[in-house]
């Protein structure tokens, strides 16, 4: 572990410019993931940036029905907000479901949406992998991968984004608010995680520098029926083998518009929207079900040890659509 | 047989609970010493071949860097016969991981960031890390690698027993690598000063450690003290001292006088201190139409590293369980370029009744049999290999116990016929079944103190099981005073020479011990002793060794749900009951097998240490990546025993309780999945890819 400068943001726009500045410099946040890379070797900031002190510590209702989550919010805080339970509770399950309670009453939702993946051979400095070291190839791929994506990956890199919340986030349309040197922008989070293609070791399209500082929520009724459903090696405090995040709504029996996301499948929380398409203007039923699964899960390329995500996938898929839509009916 | 017991808050309470639930009872790490060094282990990056060079001097250029030790520089160590405490001895490199050297600095921080600037360069030999049956690398332990039991094991002719059988299973059931993964990890402060050498040591047996460093490093063993009061879990891992216990001690050498801290890291800990070994066994029974075993055989292959062999035995469960006049029993073991493996909670019992209590299932399944009847039916009257009676043995008891209370008679046998809303639902039943040892040669003091208190002294060890409060009601039962009277220390080589908490023999060998001594201390001092008159004595030999089989017994139910879609394994509820002899005590006894059954639903559920063969190392080595059961996954778990008397086994009349509880769960779960789902998972563990459909 090598030493390093910590100092705290009292305002967004001098942390902006000292990380900007400052190649080595780097955000902290609840800290969860980066102090582990920090011991584990994976990464060696020169200086820490906190951005915990910042004003972006709150969730609130807009006017035009919009909700907006401050990136600072810890997930325990985030899946507790009478809002989100209500509103969303695709997003409150997925942030139970995520990690142990204590991990959650520090990371925050902009941490855990740049976390970084648990791929083991990235964890381990003594493997090669292209997104920890570029070039020196993907242990993944010809190892144990039974983590690792089925969607959207590369011969550079099989690694699947970890987060729960993204997935469930993916699913709602979030938006991303962003603040860099130059100004601040708007990024669907849908667009915020990269695949990995050649250059494995960018996971978001942010900029050196840039901060996030809020996600936004948009009004979507229809998502008061909603479920994340996490499928893990064990009950508790495991990565999703398999999740899937959706929300539909069903008039007189067809299925009317729908949103649905996969997580555990690839390098980014994957939006499936060949699925929606399938799945609207169907009849809400089993065969409608594993027909859109199977829209989505088409191109899927299984590797040594996850050729069991097709299945699990298609299989979740069904038994959520299942639950939402004779929720819908009774 | 007077019905069984439910453990009830009956029995002293833990001795050391309140100083461990506030944080005051101290582990090896924490002990207060002057001025310490903390050390950073340097572990190998290939699995095999010789280190070319090792480039130290950035790493010696770092402020507050007191030594970095390589094989260069290490002192000469003597060989004791245990190549993992063979540290820095050489250039030759046997494993991934495999401690290479040392930074001794400061603060840890500074001991790890010098150790990732030493730069080793290595020669490298082709390895081979697969575990495999292949005639290459597989080979038969000698006998006196495991001078309790042979090998192998035939009696009467296997082959047209099972030709001529009515049923018949033949099924061959692999268990992966699996890490003990104790809550306290490995730790030990070594300080070498004029005095000699003392060692806070998180260990199984303080002297065991002793009697093995002092021919190490060459000192008397009076110069050597070892210190471990509390241990938190070991689990067969700190039964013997690993490698960093050497390199500890051969840096303390180095900095005069100023004591040396290590602590492993999990992820060392998949490297360093030992694993249960995976096993690949063939089980092939036969049996007549009444479901009457007519032949039992069961084939074994384990794994060993190449360099120093470890023989575990998992075929020998099939030993001498059920009644079969033809037999056979093969163990192989398979040599690779690995860490060493080691024990494990109920090393070979595990993993082999594992695979006999799954084909015994599979075989009540073929022949329609009721898996409870089916097991009574070959229940033997006398040990079926060496003849001899049984001390006791109750596993019927256990088993119709278990069926009243568990409600088995209510089950309808057809699998993957019941379902509530979206889950599969069925019950399984296996049996246990662990040796009941006694290793000799401990002694223990017992003086009347001025306060009129009687103070105990025994140098065993108590690693969570309550050994320190079971043996303090023995002493008090045999003085025939109040527990609160007699205050027992242990954990030290500072008191009796005592043997390793292993083998779940701890209260048989210790308690023996401390009930002969007892009984020596009234015979010299009367029943109004003196004030610091004392007694040493050990135990005395028992007469019945030999004469009698000495196993303890038990049935496992559990009820297991199973997700129609994703495949999920759940174990709602489960319940042990077991036949130990006597249960010193209830509260603690209830405890150990709470644990060793939670520890059988991982063992089950979750366990798996990945190896991948290319570079020789366990890739989900953290705690993230190697599952052990939550307590979302682990539901209802009942614990009883029955009452049982055994007047031969030893003086106490216990058997040990330490292992059982994990024999026999993962079949229980394994056997109870097949009957929710009918589809039979002979590959450990049961993850919910194995359940798909």
């Amino acid at each position: 572990m090598k030493p390093f400068d910590y100092q705290r943001a009292t305002d967004a726009d001098s942390a902006i410019a000292t990380v900007s500045r400052d190649p080595e410099a780097r955000y902290i946040g609840g800290g969860t993931n980066l102090v582990d890379h920090m011991k584990l070797g994976i990464t060696e900031p020169g200086k820490l940036v906190d951005i915990t002190r910042l004003p972006y510590d709150s969730v609130e209702s807009l006017p035009d029905g919009r909700v907006r989550i401050g990136a600072t919010v810890r997930n325990s805080d985030l899946a507790a907000e009478p809002v989100i339970r209500q509103r969303y509770p695709v997003l409150a399950q997925a942030l139970l479901s995520g990690a142990s309670g204590q991990l959650r009453n520090l990371a925050t939702t902009g941490g855990n949406l740049l976390q970084r993946t648990r791929c083991s051979y990235f964890q381990d400095v003594t493997t090669p992998c292209n997104k920890r070291e570029p070039g020196s190839g993907c242990s993944a791929l010809e190892g144990w991968n039974r983590h690792h994506a089925v969607l959207g990956a590369s011969e550079r890199c099989v690694a699947t984004h970890p987060s729960d919340m993204a997935v469930a986030l993916a699913a709602l349309d979030a938006d991303v608010l962003v603040a860099g040197p130059d100004g601040q922008r708007t990024v669907p989070v849908t667009e915020l995680h990269r695949l990995p293609g050649d250059e494995p070791e960018q996971d978001t399209v942010l900029r050196h520098g840039e901060l996030v500082t809020a996600v936004e929520l948009p009004s979507l009724p229809f998502a008061v029926r909603s479920r994340y459903r996490k499928v893990r090696d064990r009950a508790s405090y495991a990565f999703a083998l398999v999740s899937v995040a959706a929300a539909v709504e069903v008039t007189d029996g067809d299925i009317t518009d729908a949103r649905i996301a996969f997580g555990g499948l690839a390098h980014k929380p994957w939006r499936a929207t060949a699925a929606e398409r399938a799945l609207h203007g169907a009849p809400a039923t089993e065969e409608a079900f594993r027909a859109a699964a199977d829209a989505e899960l088409a191109e899927a390329e299984t590797l040594r040890d996850n050729e069991f995500k097709v299945p699990m996938t298609r299989n979740t898929l069904a038994s959520v659509l299942r639950e939402l839509t004779q929720q819908e009916g009774s | 047989m007077t019905g069984a017991t439910r453990a009830t808050s009956q029995g002293p309470e833990r001795v050391e609970g309140r100083a461990k639930v506030t944080g005051t009872a101290p582990y090896a790490f924490e002990y207060p010493v002057t001025d310490p060094l903390y050390l950073h282990p340097l572990r190998a990056g290939i699995a095999r071949g010789r280190i070319a060079s090792i480039d130290t001097a950035a790493a010696e250029r770092v402020d507050g860097v007191h030594t970095v030790l390589t094989h260069h520089n290490a002192d000469a160590l003597n060989p004791v016969g245990d190549p993992e405490l063979a540290v820095l001895q050489s250039d030759g490199i046997d494993f991934r991981g495999q401690l290479v050297g040392a930074v001794v600095a400061e603060t840890p921080e500074i001991a790890a960031h010098a150790a990732g600037l030493v730069d080793i360069r290595y020669e490298r030999l082709p390895h081979d890390s697969e575990f495999r049956d292949d005639a290459n690398i597989v080979y038969t332990p000698d006998a006196d690698a495991s001078p309790m039991l042979s090998p192998d094991l035939e009696r009467g002719d296997v082959d047209t027993a099972l030709a001529e059988a009515t049923h018949t299973v033949d099924v061959t059931y692999t268990t992966p690598p699996e890490h003990h993964n104790p809550i306290e990890p490995h730790a030990v402060i070594a300080t070498w000063d004029d005095d000699g050498l003392t060692l806070h040591d998180s260990n199984q047996g303080s002297h065991l450690v002793r009697d093995l460093l002092a021919p190490l490093v060459g000192l008397d063993k009076e110069r050597i003290s070892v210190i471990a009061p509390h241990v938190g879990g070991a689990f067969g891992s700190k039964g013997m001292p690993h490698g960093h216990v050497a390199l500890t001690v051969l840096a303390a050498r180095r900095t005069a006088g100023r004591p040396v801290k290590c602590a492993l890291s999990r992820t060392q800990m998949f490297e360093l201190v030992g694993y249960r070994p995976p096993t690949r066994q063939r089980v092939r029974l036969g049996a007549d139409s009444d479901g009457r075993l007519t032949a039992t055989e069961h084939d074994s292959l384990e794994q060993t590293s190449r360099f120093k062999q470890y023989a575990e035995q998992s075929a020998s469960a099939s030993r001498e369980m059920y009644a079969s006049p033809n037999r056979r029993v093969t163990n192989r073991l398979a040599a690779l370029d690995v860490p060493a493996p080691t024990w494990m909670r109920a090393p070979g019992e595990a993993s082999g009744m594992y695979a006999l209590e799954s084909a015994v299932d599979e075989l009540a399944v073929r022949s329609g049999i009721d898996p409870i009847d089916l097991r009574l039916r070959n229940e033997p009257e006398v040990a079926p290999v060496s003849g001899l009676p049984f001390s006791s043995r109750n596993l019927v008891a256990c088993l119709r116990q278990g069926a009243e209370r568990f409600g088995w008679h209510e089950r309808d046998p057809r699998p993957g016929t019941r379902r509530e809303g979206d889950w599969f639902v069925g019950t399984g039943v296996a049996a246990a079944s662990f040796p009941s040892l006694l290793f000799p040669g401990s002694l223990a003091t017992i003086r009347h103190e001025s306060d009129g208190k009687y103070r105990v002294e025994i140098g065993a060890a108590d690693i969570g099981t309550g050994a320190r409060t079971a043996l303090t009601q023995l002493a008090a039962e045999g003085l025939e005073v109040p527990f609160e009277a007699v205050e027992l220390r242990l954990g030290s080589t500072e008191q009796p020479n005592a043997g390793l908490a292993g083998g779940s023999a701890g209260t048989a060998s210790w308690g023996s011990t401390v009930v002969d001594a007892v009984r020596a201390f009234r015979a010299e001092h009367g029943s109004d002793p003196g004030e610091g008159v004392e007694t040493t004595a050990g135990a005395a030999g028992n007469p019945d060794l030999g004469k009698y089989a000495m196993n303890a017994y038990g049935a496992q139910f559990a009820e297991v749900r199973v997700h129609a879609d994703t495949g999920e394994v759940r174990v709602p509820r489960m319940l042990g009951v077991f036949a130990a002899g006597r249960i010193v005590n209830p509260r603690t006894a209830h405890s150990q097998f709470l644990g060793g059954m939670t520890m059988g639903i991982s063992m089950a559920l979750h366990e798996h240490s990945v190896v991948d063969e290319r570079f020789g190392h366990v890739v989900n080595h953290d705690l993230a990546g190697y599952h052990i059961a939550s307590n979302a996954d682990v539901g209802s778990i009942e614990v009883s025993w029955v009452d049982e008397h055994d007047p031969h086994v030893n003086p106490v009349g216990a058997k040990g309780i330490g292992e059982v509880g994990i024999v026999g769960t993962a079949a229980a779960v394994g056997n109870a999945a097949h009957h929710a789902t009918g589809v039979r998972v002979r590959e450990l563990p049961l993850t919910p890819d194995k359940f798909l459909r």
